[in-house]
């Protein structure tokens, strides 16, 4: 029974890693989707970006000749890191092998090394936008992470856990209350998703050719299923910030058993959260501008500080209460 | 095998040292004695080491032995025990990598006028004296050890001495060490008045009232903390460890920053008993400061040398950030947390000693192919020495903290260990750590950040001089030895229960506690202190991250275009991109300069040029220059003035001085 059990929830957390590749073009298209419609436009399907994504597929790949050998092995290092980050990443189901495999920090880190490649690959060519971009990436990234470890460490302090499956758990299970330090943790986490998944105020997903851009930037040089991967990538760090908020902040209705009508709920309410995430990004998107990239150090360090002040409303006001 | 055996290797590995430095006499004549015999000893001696060390790691016993050398009533003593094996093992291993690699690199500098008699004698002193600091077992065997160390690296950052910025920074050297030196031994003294003897069996048995303890610890803390190079003794370190032979840099900050580190633990950890949590903090805020100012700094710098002196600073920081942590732990009486961060830090220490090794290593292939340390200057280098660029990245990975190489190990680790917080009573003690976890996790960003833009600007573009156009392979040997070390780095970042296991023998004998052994827990994953709390499944993630890849590229690969062409870079279609236009290292950091410049003191000025046109300089400057050696330099030199005076010539008032000190001595002890 107990290996029957573990084979269905490695099978689940197969499912749950594909599910992120597969629905993450799709959470894109619903984010453009909503935003052109407030923008008073009809805006294309949303299965725009998986159309994107095959015709990226089918595309010759052209190479600069000043490329090296770590231009070519760069997406798929940032696509895989990417991919196994968002796999520990509970979806729609907790206590999936995976999540015992890497712990919150170790998210953190995988993210860091896709992060590190997409910067080198900005800087492989040799043109001034790509080391422009790699750099402000580095500096975004620098203030960011920080934020985002102590976030999650707020959670990780209230659970005694830096596993995910711990933190939701204890969500789960633990009485209804309203911390405060919860409220900082997920504000700065939500500054830190933003600024992360290069969406304004931070940077613009939707420009190309401007002065002020930083992840598009580092992949002006790519063409071809190599772009196509870093898009991609890009969808699924999008998707799996979404899932991180909405399922440790509001863990409610993610299955904690692998019963098919559990699952099935499960994988209703997440979509449910996501669509409302994406809903929220997207009116976000429309009523702000996009900031100069001098005051994103202060939009960060704001995420940082708010992150600091629930680890220490954490350990100041509840952990001796 | 047993403990015996164990102390027999190193003890033979001390010969060799030894063997290799008197080996290197015979070069006044020939030359080639450094590379073919006095570099493969050194290689042998590193491997004796590491083999005595590991041994005596594993089997977690202790073997003492009085030799036959020292005063009459004051033999040397030697102890081997897990503490003193483990850093034996790291000596041993950076050393047998520089022992494979040296024989290459020394060739290089053959040709020149500098001596080779000094770089191979005073390198076997210099691991003679290391290794005989970590096996000493009495404070007068630690004190002769120490100074060999600090004296034979002082001649080796001399080695290229026509240039008067290395003599200047030998002697800034000279004088730090023994600043620092005089500080352990007055901290030994200390302890020495309490146990009766310079034995560190009668210290440790002594027991010390809490103000001296805190003396004693003060002065350990100095004098440790300057040869560790923490912030603000750590003026000495830049200048330094960059201008010593690159395989000897390799050393001085893999290695002997470890010996700094090695008597910090066994004077605060083993000697002077009762620890207090008041130490903790202080170590936690040096520890925090050195590692973002280190990491700062060393983002700033376009010698790349220079730069990885600076990271050796904020890598000590986050040892000592882990030993503070296990400091305020024990202090507090807590301590699993306590051993947590202690292993923490000793894998750190064991981490740095590698990837800076390998990094050090790599900058001199990069020297030694290219002539060239400023990155300004570099570019394209994967393409043209492709083992380098490729062994370099593991360095610059593991150093960065990254999933799955070592640093990201003991980085882990230390986060873990910080955030036992809730475990500790005092509301302030609580608030504090979380602080320093965001320091360290700021740290950790900007390393990222620092080694982006020095692989970026160094192996990736295109080449920015000359030189660097006809960078070439470097030779087997020098290979092999960066090979070593970055294939242990990805050992133990794919390992770390093993490694963990391994370390465990140290609290266990030094404090009496160690992590329960529930902490492997199943298939090699990590699981620590409690059941669910943390998990890392190193080798697991590793095999997915390795499937991951695959598998992407397999189903890429299979698709109707499998083509690529090679073209020009497109660069959004403005003029084709030539070697100028590319982001330079000073460009690179130039954001984070603006955010963080005013730890700084940053110079930018425009030059006029004949020409009419402006040159843009820009220089980075150390506070810490200003707020702590130019006050300190100019009292004493005001001090000096004033004994002046006592020098008159007249020899009436010198006998005049000598009585007067004499009966002032004789009213003392009467």
């Amino acid at each position: 029974m107990d290996h029957l059990l573990s084979v269905a929830a490695a099978v689940a957390a197969v499912l749950q890693a594909l599910l992120y590749a597969a629905a993450a073009p799709l959470l894109v298209g619903w984010i453009r989707k909503v935003k052109a419609r407030l923008q008073n436009r009809r805006g294309p399907s949303v299965l725009q970006p998986y159309r994107d994504l095959r015709k990226l597929l089918g595309k010759e790949v052209r190479v600069a000749h000043t490329a090296s050998p770590l231009f070519r092995a760069a997406p798929y290092v940032v696509f895989a890191a990417t991919w196994l980050a968002a796999a520990t990443v509970p979806l729609f189901a907790v206590d999936l092998p995976t999540t015992a495999v890497a712990d919150l920090i170790v998210l953190v880190g995988l993210l860091a090394l896709a992060r590190f490649f997409l910067a080198l690959a900005g800087m492989d060519v040799g043109t001034a936008f790509g080391g422009m971009g790699a750099s402000r990436e580095m500096l975004v990234s620098a203030l960011a992470e920080p934020a985002m470890l102590m976030a999650v460490f707020t959670l990780a302090m209230t659970a005694h856990s830096t596993n995910l499956a711990g933190v939701i758990d204890f969500q789960l299970t633990s009485d209804f209350a309203l911390r405060p330090s919860f409220l900082f943790a997920l504000a700065g986490l939500v500054l830190v998703a933003l600024a992360e998944t290069g969406r304004i105020p931070v940077d613009n997903p939707a420009t190309h050719l401007e002065l002020t851009m930083i992840h598009e930037a580092m992949l002006l040089e790519y063409s071809g299923r190599h772009l196509a991967l870093m898009e991609w990538a890009a969808q699924i760090k999008l998707v799996l910030y979404g899932a991180l908020i909405a399922n440790i902040f509001f863990p409610w209705g993610i299955a904690q058993s692998l019963a098919p009508s559990a699952l099935g709920i499960a994988i209703a309410v997440i979509v449910a959260k996501l669509m409302l995430l994406g809903a929220a990004l997207a009116v976000g998107e429309t009523l702000l501008a996009k900031m100069r990239l001098f005051r994103a150090p202060a939009f960060l360090n704001l995420a940082l500080l708010l992150a600091l002040l629930g680890l220490l409303s954490h350990v100041i006001l509840e952990v001796g209460a | 095998m047993n403990m015996s055996a164990a102390l027999s290797l190193v003890a033979l590995s001390v010969v060799l040292a030894l063997a290799s430095s008197a080996a290197s006499l015979a070069a006044v004549r020939m030359p080639m004695v450094v590379r073919l015999l006095a570099m493969p000893l050194f290689a042998l001696a590193g491997l004796s080491a590491l083999a005595g060390g590991l041994i005596a790691l594993l089997l977690g016993d202790v073997v003492t032995a009085t030799l036959p050398l020292g005063l009459p009533w004051l033999p040397w003593r030697v102890r081997l025990d897990a503490l003193s094996g483990f850093f034996l093992a790291l000596i041993g291993v950076v050393s047998f990598a520089v022992g494979v690699y040296g024989p290459a690199y020394v060739r290089g500098l053959e040709k020149g006028r500098d001596s080779l008699v000094a770089l191979g004698g005073f390198s076997g002193l210099f691991l003679t004296g290391m290794l005989a600091v970590v096996l000493a077992n009495d404070a007068f065997l630690f004190m002769v050890a120490w100074e060999l160390m600090s004296l034979a690296s002082y001649f080796l950052v001399a080695f290229q001495h026509d240039n008067a910025a290395n003599r200047r920074a030998a002697f800034l050297y000279l004088l730090m060490a023994h600043v620092g030196g005089l500080a352990i031994l007055l901290g030994y003294g200390v302890l020495a008045s309490f146990g009766d003897g310079f034995a560190f069996d009668a210290m440790r048995a002594a027991s010390l009232p809490p103000a001296w303890g805190s003396v004693a610890f003060v002065l350990a803390f100095v004098g440790f903390g300057m040869k560790a190079g923490l912030v603000p003794l750590h003026a000495w370190l830049p200048e330094a460890h960059p201008v010593a032979p690159s395989h000897i840099s390799a050393l001085m900050s893999g290695v002997m920053l470890k010996v700094a580190v090695y008597g910090f633990v066994r004077f605060v950890f083993d000697l002077v008993g009762e620890v207090q949590w008041q130490w903790g903090v202080a170590v936690l805020a040096v520890g925090s400061l050195s590692a973002l100012f280190g990491v700062l700094a060393a983002m700033m710098q376009r010698d790349l040398k220079r730069l990885l002196a600076y990271s050796s600073v904020e890598n000590l920081g986050i040892i000592f950030i882990g030993l503070g942590l296990a400091l305020l732990f024990l202090g507090t009486g807590y301590p699993l947390p306590g051993v947590l961060a202690l292993i923490a830090a000793l894998y750190h220490a064991l981490n740095h000693a590698l990837f800076k090794g390998l990094l050090f290593l790599g900058a001199g292939a990069i020297l030694h192919s290219s002539h060239e340390h400023d990155l300004e200057h570099m570019g394209g280098l994967l393409r043209r020495m492709p083992w380098t660029g490729f062994l370099f990245l593991v360095g610059c990975l593991s150093i960065s903290s990254l999933p799955p190489f070592n640093g990201f190990v003991s980085e882990w680790l230390t986060f873990q260990a910080a955030l036992q917080t809730w475990q500790l009573d005092s509301g302030v003690l609580r608030s504090l750590i979380p602080i320093v976890a965001a320091v360290l996790a700021l740290t950790g960003a900007l390393v990222a950040a620092t080694f982006v833009k020095v692989y970026g600007v160094a192996f990736l573009g295109q080449a920015r001089s000359r030189h660097v156009r006809r960078a070439r392979p470097v030779p087997h040997g020098m290979r092999a030895g960066q090979g070593i070390l970055a294939a242990l780095c990805l050992a133990l970042g794919i390992m770390p229960v093993w490694v963990i296991g391994a370390i465990n023998a140290i609290p266990e004998q030094l404090l009496g506690a160690g992590l329960p052994h529930s902490a492997a827990e199943g298939w090699l994953s990590l699981n620590l202190v409690a059941a669910n709390g943390a998990s890392y499944n190193a080798p697991l993630m590793a095999v997915l991250l390795g499937l991951f890849v695959a598998l992407a590229f397999w189903a890429l690969r299979r698709g109707a275009v499998r083509r690529v062409r090679r073209c020009d870079a497109w660069d959004c279609g403005f003029a084709p991109p030539n070697t100028r236009m590319q982001y330079t290292a000073t460009a690179f950091a130039q954001p984070i300069r603006r955010v963080f410049g005013h730890l700084f003191l940053v110079e930018e000025t425009l030059v006029p040029r004949d020409d009419g046109s402006h040159r843009h300089q820009l220089t980075i400057g150390d506070r810490s220059w200003g707020l702590l050696y130019v006050p300190v330099t100019r009292w004493v030199e005001s001090a000096s003035r004033r004994v002046i005076r006592l020098q008159s010539g007249n020899v009436r008032v010198y006998l005049g001085w000598t009585l007067a000190t004499l009966l002032v001595l004789l009213w003392i002890i009467s």
